[in-house]
């Protein structure tokens, strides 16, 4: 068994207003070191291990339906289970 | 004119658009199941009417991509046939690829709903039956925002915000493809047409479709 770990997060070009309020809710925290903050998702695959070609038909997965990428950049690795 | 309105898990308004047609703008209105829907060629136009599509996992409308529908209506809008994505239904035509663009939620990070002042651009296919210039319809959205990084030319924008209230790129509302037959709107205009139910604004844009492609 594999486990691919996609890393989607929204473009630079892309307002993310919860990253907006979760750094000025840090700030109001004292955590004022923070410049930035932006969310993103983790999309954890299980895979069973039959496909050879196992980062070509993730890259597929995330182009074909996971990613849009008129907002989101990704990137992704895969592990042993 | 027969009319097919596509229902997706989470579909919610396709009651009203089917009283739409059937009772206002008197055309033939069908309610299909997706996964029903291999073939629309029977069909003069299909509307995805609003509701959080898949619950709005993934992205909202992404799911949809997975549904047997999505070919189908690819095939339909080549032909020029009309297609309608009302609220929930624009996402799922920029998520299947038929028109550009993502939706990113609400500035507010809340599900918002009301009525916008919009602008018309009456010189498309989906607005030629409207007299004015500024409309209200209602809307009731979490992922409003429309975004894209390439322009839309003007003339596939159909309507925008006239105060930008969900900062969307080029204030748009509606917008077509560059064939000018596939029609996103996030605002609702099925939530008005009739006096009774608080404005008819929402009435020329179902009049325009039926009037522009009812002959063909």
């Amino acid at each position: 068994m594999k486990i691919a770990k996609v890393y989607v997060t929204l473009r630079e070009s892309v307002v993310d207003p919860e990253g907006t309020a979760a750094k000025e809710a840090l700030h109001k925290m004292g955590y004022n070191e923070v410049q930035n903050a932006r969310f993103g998702r983790l999309i954890e695959l299980e895979l069973d291990g039959s496909a050879e070609d196992v980062e070509a038909r993730v890259d597929a997965m995330c182009k074909d339906l996971l990613i849009n990428r008129v907002i989101e950049d990704y990137r992704f690795d895969i592990e042993e289970a | 004119m027969k009319v097919a309105i596509l229902n997706f898990p989470g579909t919610s308004c396709e009651t009203e658009v089917e009283r739409l047609f059937q009772t206002i703008v008197k055309a033939e209105p069908t309610i299909i199941w997706h996964a029903d829907a291999t073939s629309l060629e029977a069909y003069d136009a299909v509307v995805i009417p609003n509701g959080a599509v898949y619950g709005n996992y993934l992205r909202p409308g992404a799911l949809a991509k997975s549904s047997p529908a999505t070919k189908a209506l690819q095939t339909f809008a080549q032909a020029g046939k009309p297609v309608v994505g009302l609220g929930n239904g624009f996402q799922v035509l920029v998520e299947i690829g038929l028109l550009p663009g993502a939706f990113l939620q609400n500035p507010s990070l809340t599900f918002q709903s009301g009525k916008a002042a919009l602008r018309v651009n009456r010189k498309t296919k989906f607005t030629s039956q409207y007299r004015e210039e500024v409309i209200t319809l209602p809307y009731a959205q979490q992922f409003a925002t429309y975004y894209n990084d390439t322009p839309i030319a003007k003339e596939q924008i159909v309507m925008t915000f006239e105060n930008n209230m969900f900062n969307s790129t080029q204030s748009i509302a509606a917008l077509t493809n560059e064939g000018g037959n596939v029609c996103g709107i996030i605002a609702l205009p099925e939530r008005a047409t009739e006096a009774v139910i608080g404005g008819t604004d929402g009435l020329p844009f179902f009049e325009s479709i039926l009037n522009n492609w009812s002959e063909q």
